[in-house]
């Protein structure tokens, strides 16, 4: 039986460092190569020696596909293709292509620059390893090689985030990668078709949430922006400078233009232009209202939001700040942080989920304490908020997946075990599939029952097709035969006088014969002929023909009739037919206005043909 | 398999294709050329134009003062301009389950085919295809629309007047059925029916066929499709190019091996090349400024022209032209400048990576930016008080009959100091300046066609190697102006099928096998035996299932077990039990090995007499005659039915079962 093996060498029960294998007919795919940002030694990243101990994975993977560009999903790419060795394909989409290395050196820099590690990639490393990357296109069928093919499909969740299905004959695996099943204010919302996959493997970061409705959230988060702002408090909101920030400035813009508001909205620099321009460029992959209006305004050119500068932070009056990392474990957002923290009138918003490990975390589980680099402490004075915008499908966002996709088997990554667990049980009961949800370096297998594709000949089809009429009745089955050859790879099923024509086979005929005798003083062609009469008018629906050179045929069964010289009313019946013959029944061949009544049945039915003689 | 050719222009196609049970409509190109045989639409009133006299006819018979007019010794109906469809009587059109659309140019005529016509079927292009198709038909309405005409001439439709009228009118077919412009309404209801596809995805049509787009190389996602089931492939090949210009290089590898390819839309100007055109373009432009006079550029709003404004962005500072104004006039010029720049995905690799920066992929961006081009949606408002000369304008609709073009012909027409330069190749720049003439302005004619010519599509076709070539009759021999240019003209061998206008073509195409699916129960079941090293065979008896065009084949169900019937029934009532037939033999029976197996099973009185063939075995005791040949055994065997069927079980077990 073949099998699919999905090992997590990341985001097994766990969120961060996603990196995913999967075996699936000979083949091998990574998916995602991610960082864990809870941790700053080797677990950061996957465990590549998991795959080989002597180094270079190129022969041990097939290709690699990268879902988006978080870096929980693609942080290590550039370690593993250059440090520890892939020369393999690496699939992500066009805006994942174009992000992604940026928000690696970014993240190089922070690591490398500040922190002052050494033994890291370098800057040389992330173009090396992006040289190796095919971009994607969505609904594109990509052939990896002969037999595996690669499909992506929109996911919501980030600028050019993907789904990937994986094929390999007739098995198929779905990774969803980080997804959205709701339209935001920016992204679309994600899509499959029914592509019955033989594992689903979905991320489960809200595996037990089920977030109430999207206009309440963004109500409230304004509601708490604004009420920090009238009471003069500064307001941080760390974010990723791709995605969430995007949504949250045209929230607040729209906000700030409908309320006349006046107090500054500063985005952190670096990225911030540009990162509008890929939204600019990749307008097509945003969501429907803003794609529809680009020409006209372009919901990317923000009027009320300016760039930053450090010396802002002291600034005084209410102000706010979107500043870059998202989980407050660097940066200028920690930065900014540390200033402001001690402050009860100021706020900061946690849009997204915080990896456990950093101060995001740490601070929304209501640490008040927080130990600083170089044994200082800090006091945590300003109000915590939390609000789930981080664009995850909740748990009625992933039954919805399930429902579009019919997979046979589904699989857990990116969660927390315990809230899998949930879901599984859900997930189990209301589809009646398996769900399985392993931990790192644990396998997952599952057996898959693919059906055999064969080439049939369409003489056969159409002749099974035809005894059918045009529509198959599923009450009455019909059995077809052929013979199925079997040369080098292909199957071939056709009809057997087929197969004897091109296996170059010569064909045995077997026939049978056996003589009857029967009383009738008619002369020998007159006897066949009332035979023939009597059998035209009893066996309706069968072809009986009588042929010129002194037989009937009923079906392929050969009549002949013969007298002796000397008695020429006893007549001699030959009766003669070929091993193939059709089942069917003779009954009661009867020349009737003879005397001498005989009956003769010859009954060929299935196996067996028996002449019964009565007088 | 069979072909509807419902154009007969090469460029602008529309064949309905029927297969396996489908049937599909490859582009619907809309034949603009009618335009010609009409006035030009003027957005401000014309004294010239409305002076023109009418056309009466030598002898006087015919006079349709209101239809007819003349100018310089050519005749021109005086109406909205009307447009020559696709044929619609060849076959239903509310058959058509799927159009595949290659390029924007190849769809106008899609209003005509989804509205009105009872399709209900869905339309397959790629997003560029889709909103550059969809301005390029809202410039085509607002460009009518603008000028609304109360007259529509039908007179010199009928058949005796149209007869009397000079050419080419009086050779103009099925004028009956040409048709005024669409609406808004009916663009937007026709392109709602458009479902999008990306490159090399694969479409499943009712689990018959797939069709899938592969790139063309020739403009925004325009596409070539593969229509194909798991043994038959059909190449349809449009509007292609090899030249990097801005869109994605042309996929030819995934052409091989098709079975029919359906040639279409190669280049309208086999002789012109486009670089050597495209020099030419910028040389007279910059001497038609230095001279002082403006130069004009019909052209449709998208495609070349984004070639033209890469190409004048570097050559600008060179041909120091930095000061002077180029004009974009479309109702979408804006539309179409802003969509160009987010197709990263269709883009040839280059533009691509300028994406990646990010940058916009076209320098135009930067053309706009520092005011060296600006675009306004007509002539009226603010285009007008900003307007200054010597400028280059680029405008619609490259026929001169309608759009802002018609305005600055007026305009411009006088002066020999301005320069018209064609660089569309749609139309006969003579036929387009007719209704203008007399003109002192200086015509330049570079027509820019990327499409594949002639040479290209022959070391094309050598490489992908189709079984069968199908095209448009004008491929097959040379152009009538050129007749000993042998090289303007596909020589193939077996030679290309022509078709033209209302052609049906019964495709060379035999289908010998389907895909059907072993379900795997029955596909552990069954029992291969070994014929010849390498190969094997198993004789297969299973249930057919047919559900959307998908085969299954599954284990015979076992019969549930028959009820003990009270009644006896007739026996010719009884239905006959369907078994399984008797296999076919193979094979040869050995004349020593079968007499020993006679003898273990107890037959010893075995007479064996050599005939010319074989031998003929008499088993003495039971009267009994077995005739062994190579190719067959016969067994005369009167009433002993135990006996005949141990011989046969006897005989079996030297053949081979199929």
């Amino acid at each position: 039986m073949p099998e699919i093996k999905v090992t997590p060498l990341g985001a097994g029960q766990d969120v961060g460092r996603s990196c995913i294998l999967v075996s699936i007919g000979g083949k091998n795919i990574m998916l995602d190569c991610g960082m864990h940002m809870g941790y700053n030694d080797d677990r950061r990243f996957p465990d590549f020696s998991y795959i080989t101990q002597n180094g270079r994975l190129t022969e041990f993977l097939d290709c690699v596909i990268i879902s988006h560009f978080h870096l929980d999903h693609c942080g290590a790419l550039p370690f593993m293709s250059e440090m520890v060795g892939y020369d393999g394909p690496i699939y992500m989409t066009h805006p994942t292509k174009a992000i992604c290395p940026i928000l690696l050196e970014d993240f190089r820099k922070i690591t490398v620059d500040k922190k002052g590690e050494t033994n890291f990639f370098t800057s040389q490393m992330i173009k090396d390893c992006m040289k190796k990357v095919v971009p994607l296109n969505l609904h594109q069928t990509v052939q990896v090689d002969d037999e595996l093919e690669i499909k992506a499909y929109y996911a919501g969740h980030v600028l050019g985030a993907a789904m990937v299905q994986i094929k390999v004959g007739s098995e198929s695996v779905v990774y969803t990668g980080d997804y959205n099943m709701t339209p935001d204010r920016h992204l679309g919302a994600a899509w499959i078709d029914k592509c019955r996959p033989d594992i689903l493997i979905s991320e489960s970061t809200y595996a037990t949430t089920i977030r109430d409705s999207k206009r309440c959230r963004e109500r409230d988060f304004l509601k708490k922006v604004h009420e920090s702002i009238e009471r003069g408090g500064k307001v941080l909101i760390p974010v990723f400078a791709l995605g969430r920030a995007q949504e949250l400035c045209i929230l607040l813009e729209t906000f700030w233009e409908r309320m006349n508001l006046k107090a500054p909205i500063y985005f952190s620099t670096g990225l911030t232009e540009k990162a509008n321009h890929y939204y600019k460029l990749f307008i097509t992959w945003t969501n429907q209202k803003i794609r529809k209006t680009f020409v006209q305004r372009n919901m990317f050119e923000f009027k009320h939001i300016k760039a930053f500068d450090r010396s802002y932070a002291d600034n005084p009056g209410p102000m706010v700040v979107f500043a870059t990392p998202g989980m407050l474990h660097a940066g200028q957002s920690l930065q900014i942080f540390k200033k402001w923290a001690g402050n009860e009138k100021n706020m900061v918003i946690m849009p997204g989920y915080c990896v456990q490990g950093t101060i995001g975390h740490k601070i929304l589980n209501g640490q008040r304490k927080l130990e600083m680099e170089g044994r200082s402490t800090l006091d945590v004075k300003l109000q915590v908020e939390y609000m789930s915008f981080s664009a995850h499908a909740d748990a009625k966002g992933i039954m919805q997946l399930i429902r579009m996709a019919e997979p046979r088997n589904m699989l857990l990554v990116h969660g927390e075990a315990v809230k899998m667990e949930f879901l599984k049980g859900k997930i189990e009961q209301e589809f009646s599939i398996d769900c399985h949800m392993p931990a790192n370096g644990e396998t997952a297998t599952v057996t898959t029952n693919p059906s055999v594709p064969v080439d049939i000949s369409l003489n056969l089809l159409k002749r099974e097709m035809a005894l059918g009429g045009p529509l198959p009745d599923p009450k009455k089955p019909r059995t077809m035969h052929g013979t199925l050859i079997m040369k080098e790879n292909s199957l071939k099923l056709v009809s057997s006088e087929q197969a004897l024509k091109e296996l170059g086979l010569n064909e045995h005929q077997l026939r049978f014969t056996c003589r009857v005798q029967l009383q009738d003083p008619h002369s020998d062609p007159d006897t066949l002929n009332r035979i023939y009469t009597h059998l035209k008018s009893v066996l309706k629906g069968y072809t009986i023909q009588h042929l010129p050179d002194g037989t009937v045929m009923v079906e392929s069964i050969v009549i002949k009739v013969s007298s002796s010289a000397e008695d020429t009313s006893t007549k001699v019946l030959l009766l003669s037919w070929s091993y193939q013959v059709k089942h069917f029944y003779f009954y009661n061949v009867i020349s009737s206005n003879t005397r001498a009544v005989k009956r003769l049945i010859l009954i060929a039915i299935n196996r067996q043909i028996s002449i019964v003689n009565h007088d | 398999m069979k072909l509807y050719c419902l154009s007969g222009h090469p460029t602008l196609p529309c064949n309905v294709l029927k297969f396996k049970s489908t049937t599909i409509m490859l582009d619907c190109g809309l034949d603009t050329t009618s335009v010609l045989n009409f006035l030009p639409l003027p957005l401000v009133h014309s004294p010239r134009l409305s002076k023109l006299p009418s056309w009466v006819c030598k002898d006087g018979t015919i006079n349709l003062e209101k239809e007819l007019k003349e100018c310089a010794g050519r005749v021109f109906v005086d109406s909205q301009p009307e447009f020559c469809l696709p044929e619609r009587e060849l076959l239903d059109l509310s058959t058509i389950d799927v159009i595949l659309i290659s390029n924007y140019h190849c769809m106008m005529a899609l209003p005509y085919i989804t509205e009105h016509t009872g399709f209900t079927g869905t339309v397959y292009a790629t997003e560029p295809t889709l909103q550059i198709g969809r301005l390029l038909m809202e410039e085509l309405v607002k460009f009518m629309e603008r000028v609304p005409k109360a007259q529509s001439a039908t007179c010199w439709k009928n058949k005796e007047i149209q007869r009397m009228l000079p050419g080419p009118l009086k050779d103009a077919v099925d004028v009956w059925t040409w048709k005024r412009s669409y609406s808004m309404q009916e663009v937007n209801s026709a392109l709602s029916k458009v479902q999008l596809v990306g490159y090399s995805q694969k479409v499943e049509l009712f689990g018959a066929v797939q069709v899938s787009p592969l790139s063309s190389g020739y403009s925004l996602g325009s596409s070539n499709w593969i229509i194909q089931s798991h043994h038959e492939k059909v190449a349809y090949v449009s509007g292609s190019s090899l030249l990097t210009t801005h869109p994605q290089p042309m996929d030819q590898s995934s052409l091989k091996n098709s079975d029919v390819l359906i040639l279409t839309g190669l280049t309208q100007m086999p002789t012109a090349n486009p670089d050597g055109m495209l020099g030419e373009f910028c040389s007279n432009l910059a001497m038609t400024i230095r001279a002082g006079g403006n130069v004009l550029v019909p052209c449709y709003s998208s495609g070349v022209i984004y070639d033209l404004l890469e190409c004048l962005y570097q050559f600008i500072e060179s041909a120091n032209l930095g000061t002077t104004p180029f004009y974009f006039i479309s109702p979408v010029a804006n539309s179409s400048l802003e969509f160009s720049q987010i197709f990263a995905e269709w883009l040839c690799h280059n533009k691509q990576s300028k994406v990646y920066l990010p940058e916009p992929p076209f320098p135009h961006a930067e053309l706009i930016q520092t005011n060296k081009l600006k675009h306004y949606p007509s002539i009226h408002g603010d285009f007008s008080s900003e307007f200054r000369q010597p400028c280059v304008v680029f405008t619609g609709h490259p026929s001169l009959r309608f759009g802002d073009v018609v305005h600055f012909m007026e305009l411009w027409g006088k002066s020999g100091l301005n320069t018209i330069i064609f660089t569309e190749p749609d139309f006969s720049y003579l036929d387009a300046l007719a209704p203008y003439q007399p003109l002192a302005m200086k015509c330049v004619y570079c027509p820019i066609d990327t499409r594949l010519n002639f040479h290209q599509v022959s070391k094309l076709l050598k490489e992908v190697q189709p079984l069968h070539v199908v095209c448009p009759e004008q491929y097959t021999q040379p152009p009538l102006t050129q007749s000993h240019r042998s090289d303007l003209m596909l020589e193939l061998q077996p030679p290309p099928m022509p078709y033209r206008r209302c052609s049906v073509l019964n495709l060379p195409f035999r289908r010998r096998y389907e895909r059907v699916y072993i379900l795997p129960e029955l596909a552990n079941s069954l029992v291969p035996s070994e014929i010849k090293p390498g190969v094997s065979m198993a004789t297969v008896s299973a249930v057919l299932h047919s559900k959307d065009n998908k085969h299954t084949l599954q284990s015979v169900p076992k019969p549930p077990p028959v009820p003990p019937s009270k009644k006896r029934k007739r026996v010719m009532e009884e239905p006959p039990v369907v078994l399984a037939p008797k296999p076919l033999l193979s094979g040869a029976v050995p004349l020593e090995a079968f007499l020993a197996t006679l003898q273990k099973h107890g037959i010893t009185e075995v007479k064996v007499e050599e005939t010319a063939d074989g031998h003929i075995l008499h088993l003495q005791a039971d009267d009994t005659l077995i005739q062994l040949e190579e190719d067959g055994t016969h067994i005369v065997c009167d009433n002993n039915e135990p006996l005949r069927t141990t011989l046969r079980d006897l005989v079996l077990r030297f053949l081979q079962k199929l």
